[in-house]
């Protein structure tokens, strides 16, 4: 019975990688999957004000951020503590929010740009008049349609 | 005894299990998206734009929030958590043709929650903080409005409709079928909020 005595004896096959594939394509999907692109660094404090009644920003590609609020720590021994305006990555005046959004509106296709929504992340502690003078260029710029980012939560209790 | 060779593990199963792994933490993560409130800027004003109309003393609810972050509400000094039910009584208050209103249908208050306005004015001086938590009790006290009309006519409330409709999975006949209800709501109950130009010093 030759036929059946043709297996080598004695060394250990190969344990089998077909499978590595599979595992490393896993994780990729995972890290893919949960990761959130981060845009911009932050520049500023942003520590959001609580709200509970809000709406969902779906659509991120149709979204302007700007951010405000006081500087991080690191950076306040060059830019001080009163609280300063971010647009991408650097510190921005008000003076530069209609070029911004001028810049973001020809980023985008044309078909979408009434579609486009400003996103105010700004920190809690601010004080409204910079949000307002921030509001009035976006009149200017005739950016109208704006949300202020909050967190969910009960805002009276936040307050009180 | 002769030596055995040691059996091949069978890997065949192992894409199966990698794809269950890889399944289960697609459907239990969730990607981060921002909520915030939504409002919308009035435009420009334009240099000969016919003045406003004039609007009664009595469909007008001032509130006004100074650099301390104290609220003023119709001349009178008040707290955060009660400016949500003075807001529903102003709106709901309905003194002329309105059938829905359950308001106490006062001289001083508003007419119809058609022509009912609230005015917010703010203090440069004021915490965003705080000027967020007024806001959003004023629109909670228009969604708490519009719920309660929406509960009535289709038993459903304001709040879960237009999220429905806003939910992409939602299909299009469901939209169209929506989109008729919320703007009936909306009528019912209009968001007139205007904001002033904040007030130095």
């Amino acid at each position: 019975m030759s036929k059946f005595n043709k297996k080598k004896k004695g060394d250990l096959p190969a344990i089998s990688t077909a499978s590595l594939p599979d595992i490393v394509f896993m994780l990729l999907f995972f890290f893919m999957v949960a990761t959130v692109m981060r845009q911009n660094t932050k520049l500023v404090k942003n520590n959001l004000p609580t709200a509970n009644q809000v709406e969902k920003l779906d659509k991120k590609d149709l979204v302007m951020y700007i951010y405000a609020g006081e500087p991080v720590e690191q950076y306040q021994a060059t830019y001080g503590t009163s609280a300063k305006i971010q647009l991408n990555d650097k510190f921005a005046d008000v003076s530069e929010i209609q070029d911004f959004i001028y810049q973001e509106r020809a980023s985008k296709r044309e078909e979408v740009v009434p579609f486009l929504t400003t996103a105010l992340k700004v920190d809690g502690e601010s004080k409204m008049g910079l949000i307002s003078d921030i509001k009035q260029e976006l009149r200017k710029a005739n950016a109208l349609k704006i949300n202020y980012v909050t967190k969910k939560g009960n805002a009276v209790e936040q307050n009180n | 005894m002769a030596k055995r060779a040691a059996p091949e593990v069978n890997a065949g199963s192992m894409a199966d299990i990698a794809f269950l792994l890889l399944i289960f933490f697609l459907v239990t993560t969730t990607i981060e998206t921002d909520s915030g409130i939504s409002r919308k800027l009035p435009p420009e004003l334009d240099e000969n734009q016919p003045p406003p109309p004039v609007i009664k003393e009595r469909n007008l609810f001032t509130v006004i929030v100074n650099s301390n972050d104290e609220l003023l509400v119709e001349d009178e000094v008040m707290q955060l958590k009660d400016l949500r039910a003075a807001a529903v009584a102003f709106l709901d208050n309905g003194a002329e043709d309105c059938s829905y209103c359950q308001g106490a249908k006062a001289e001083n208050s508003s007419t119809n929650p058609t022509k009912a306005i609230i005015s917010l004015v703010n203090n440069r001086g004021t915490s965003y903080k705080r000027y967020i938590a007024v806001q959003n009790e004023l629109v909670a006290a228009y969604n708490q409005l519009r719920d309660r009309e929406a509960q009535k006519k289709y038993g459903e409330s304001f709040v879960s409709m237009e999220q429905r409709y806003n939910d992409p999975r939602t299909s299009e006949r469901d939209k169209e079928r929506l989109k008729p209800r919320l703007e009936e709501i909306r009528e019912l109950y209009p968001e007139k909020l205007s904001e002033a130009e904040p007030k130095k010093s």
